[in-house]
């Protein structure tokens, strides 16, 4: 029988985070969870539970559908902006929790004690970057509204493949430069498949039923914005400064005589993470990190203007 | 702990209302499409009921109405002499025992138990009095024993059941119900229509299925257009084939003689 | 047509199943966080941890390989740890040459890496003792008794109940799709190109959507026809016994005991 497929890299299994980690990403997502619950109280008051339910067996229904890319893979979707996008970030959370605790709980895809951090991960990074992203565009056509759409969805994806290589970076399981490169690269393409379907599925709605994403936007759009690229920015942060702790590489370098090329090597295997002319240090990759970030923002911004020069303006709320 | 409400107690209907009673009632929905145009209606206690008509004759729309769900269209209604309004609504609701068509829809908590204790459980009553009341229900719709399974398990047929169930709980003065056999197979309607039939309950039962109106219900109410457009006694109405035709609805015995 | 693996519940008459759920749940999580605390190489506490599940598995009364077939479903993760292999220093152990890089094993390394492997092999088995001796409503009222909101539990009990109706539709969704799926030849390409593909997959995930919407608010107007007024009341039987205390204390004191053995030896 049909088994749901998630993508495995993003659910962590318990033992590969440290308990500080654990305990700390805990503590983000609890504080988190404790504002959504009680925002999306007020806003759907009654309806919240229904809804939400519901809406959560969707997301994990849809990560069931796939279509075939080549070979025998397939490509599916996680789903976490198109729930925000739909319900609004904070209603959003709560359905991607409850597949997430859903999922370890019946079928150990991600561990009990790292739930925390798989919420992090799978509910709350996504959820808040790929919503911040979509307020940007969603008033323009329909045309640019669904390039914002699948930018979201793509850099959301990223983010959450960031973070959970920074996680098991930080808590000893695995080496920053190899999985973090590793886990951007593999989720370039997983962010592919899922910014396709999601803008399909989108589209969809806004034809068929336009009335339920003017439902699911939350007021304050401009804050939105600012909070998914505070947290896109964060995220992107830490990344270079772990890469820059001392890492076994160097000792590996004078075990076998590479002491002269040791302080080159991680930028042979990272050669996208530095900037040039800034050299050798962590400072560059941070550089690199926020340049990045904001570019990705700011061509995003700069398509909608351009767009809605070419495109008559719909009447989109 | 559940919160005991002190307004929940048994109506008095030693006035001798209707069981329910429609006046004139009107409701469009909020893209413009209008459902009820005037439709008024009275069921006696006691009273066992059909609601036919095509789809979209507003028969759902009605029932939406029986319970407060949907209001504010124009007209009334009342529930044993209560008047159906937001601050009855708590109490009107443990009287009108609404069974959506799709047992899906009805059954949505994690164990059969859950689901028919939930209707009790939200009146306020005592956790053993709930307990009393799930097994007594489950008893008269012929599912004792059914309370730990967990709904996805079951068949429709059972699911259906066990729907019912779901408002028996509740003691009310009037079952409800939309399209009850659809969907199920010759047994599992068979053993509707018994159940249905020993049922000592007031009930409206919404439903295209002709011969379940012939078999059950000695009067029938034809909506068409958001309006009433017949009312009486069911073998009367069945037997005037051009009323039915006009309406969209095929005789039993039209049917049967085509054999 | 019905989906029914969402199931992981095995039913027996064992004291395990009869436990408290909120005993199992805490005990289970005591467990996993034991296993992360101890050091690496901690074998004689690993050993005792897995004596412990066979021993749970065993009064459970399923069988050895009921439980050991399924502890490998954490392993394609291992590949994320793989790099401590090489990047934690120590006495080399092994090393391959690729290229112009030279892969050095260390000892630490390999210890570090088992261990890893070792504590998510034994962690994710009590997950699935847990879920296989609790059925799903029983797990909610832990973690209602355990003090998580009645909202989140109300929405993943919600979740769990549609998933199957969901699952059906997807299954006959994808089935209409894959009657439509023709090819020319048996071995054939695919038609469409991926962005085609996709797009169809798209709609049909935004159709589910639609439905799944309409749905939830069916579902809210049989609440609301039922007495729900916002706040979800339900019966929850569990009271503990005994019995739950004193496993609850045993289950305490043996995880202790295997901390010992591991920061002892």
């Amino acid at each position: 029988m049909i088994f749901p497929a998630s993508v495995q890299l993003l659910h962590i299994p318990d033992g590969f985070l440290s308990l500080p980690i654990s305990v700390v990403s805990w503590a983000i997502t609890l504080v988190l969870l404790y504002f959504a619950v009680r925002n999306a109280q007020q806003v759907l008051d009654e309806r919240l539970v229904p809804l939400a339910g519901i809406m959560a067996a969707f997301i994990f229904a849809g990560q069931m559908l796939n279509f075939p890319v080549a070979g025998g893979t397939s490509g599916h979707f996680i789903g976490a902006t198109l729930a925000a996008i739909v319900l609004g970030p904070w209603v959003g959370l709560l359905a991607m929790t409850a597949v997430i605790s859903l999922q370890a709980l019946l079928f150990q895809d991600g561990g009990l004690v790292v739930m925390g951090a798989n919420i992090l991960i799978m509910g709350i990074v996504p959820t808040f970057v790929g919503y911040g992203l979509y307020q940007l565009l969603r008033n323009q056509s329909r045309g640019v509204m669904l390039v914002g759409t699948a930018v979201a969805s793509w850099v959301s994806i990223e983010m959450a493949a960031l973070i959970t290589a920074l996680l098991i970076g930080f808590s000893g399981t695995s080496a920053f430069n190899v999985a973090v490169p590793a886990m951007l690269g593999v989720h370039a393409l997983v962010g592919i498949g899922e910014a396709l379907i999601t803008v399909a599925a989108i589209s969809f709605i806004q034809r068929t039923r336009p009335q339920i994403l003017a439902e699911g936007s939350v007021a304050g759009s401009g804050r939105w914005v600012v909070a998914g690229l505070v947290i896109a920015l964060v995220v992107t942060l830490f990344a270079p400064l772990a890469s820059a702790s001392p890492d076994g590489l160097e000792w590996v370098a004078g075990e076998h005589g590479f002491l002269q090329t040791a302080k080159d090597a991680p930028y042979q295997i990272l050669p996208d993470y530095t900037i040039p002319f800034l050299g050798e240090s962590g400072f560059s990759t941070i550089v690199a990190g926020i340049v990045g970030v904001l570019l990705v923002m700011g061509i995003t911004y700069l398509l909608g203007r351009l767009l809605q020069r070419h495109e008559p303006v719909t009447s989109n709320q | 702990m559940p919160i005991v409400h002190t307004e929940l107690t048994k109506l008095d209907n030693s006035a001798g209302f209707p069981t329910l009673q429609v006046k004139d009632l009107h409701f469009a929905y909020p893209d413009g499409h209008e459902a009820l145009h005037g439709v008024s209606l009275h069921v006696a206690p006691g009273e066992k009921v059909a609601l036919v008509g095509p789809n979209g004759a507003g028969k759902s729309t009605l029932m939406l109405h029986l319970n407060g769900i949907l209001s504010g269209g124009g007209g009334e209604v009342r529930v044993a002499g209560l008047k159906v309004e937001k601050q009855n609504l708590p109490l009107i609701r443990s009287k009108v025992g609404l069974v959506f068509q799709n047992p899906d829809d009805q059954l949505f908590s994690p164990t059969v138990f859950d689901d028919v204790a939930f209707g009790p459980l939200h009146m306020g009553l005592p956790e053993a009095e709930v307990r009393e009341r799930v097994m007594r229900a489950l008893a008269h719709v012929g599912m004792s024993g059914f309370e730990e399974r967990l709904s996805h398990h079951l068949s429709i047929g059972q699911k259906k059941r066990i729907s019912i169930a779901t408002v028996l709980s509740m003691d009310p003065e009037i079952l409800v119900l939309d399209e009850p056999s659809a969907g199920l197979d010759p047994r599992a309607r068979r053993s509707l229509i018994s159940l249905l039939r020993d049922l000592p309950l007031t009930m409206l039962v919404s439903t295209h299925d002709m011969f379940l109106v012939h078999e059950l219900f000695p009067r029938t109410v034809i909506m068409d257009g958001g309006e009433v457009v017949a009312d009486g006694e069911t073998a009367v109405l069945l037997s005037d084939d051009a009323l039915l035709e006009r309406h969209g609805l095929e005789s039993p015995t039209r049917m049967l003689a085509m054999l | 047509m019905h989906v029914s693996t969402f199931d992981r519940y095995e039913q027996r008459s064992s004291a395990v199943h009869q436990l408290d759920p909120r005993v199992k749940v805490v005990l289970t999580l005591l467990f996993i966080v034991s296993n992360v605390a101890l050091p690496d190489g901690a074998w004689w506490a690993f050993a005792a941890g897995w004596a412990l599940l066979l021993l749970v598995n065993r009064a459970a009364h399923f069988s050895f390989g009921y439980l050991f077939k399924r502890s490998f479903i954490a392993l394609p993760f291992a590949l994320a740890a793989v790099t401590v292999l090489f990047t934690l220093p120590g006495t080399a152990v092994a090393s391959w040459q690729i290229g112009s890089h030279t892969l050095t094993v260390s000892d630490a390394g390999l210890m570090r890496f088992a261990s890893i492997l070792i504590r998510s092999w034994l962690s994710v088995q009590m997950a699935i003792l847990l879920t296989a001796t609790t059925q799903f409503p029983d797990l909610m009222h832990a973690l209602h008794h355990l003090r998580v909101p009645q909202v989140l539990v109300s929405i993943i009990s919600f979740m769990y109940r549609y998933l199957f109706v969901l699952a059906d539709e997807v299954i006959r969704l994808l089935r209409a799709r894959d009657a439509r799926s023709a090819r020319l030849t048996t071995d054939g390409k695919l038609g469409g190109t991926i962005w085609w593909r996709a797009k169809v997959t798209g709609s049909m995930a935004g159709q589910l959507f639609v439905r799944s919407f309409d749905r939830s608010d069916r579902v809210y107007n049989a609440m609301l026809s039922r007495g729900y007024r916002g706040h979800l009341l339900t019966m929850n039987p569990h009271v503990m016994n005994g019995r739950d205390w004193l496993m609850a204390g045993v289950g305490t004191a043996v995880l202790v005991i295997i901390q010992l053995l591991g920061w002892l030896t």
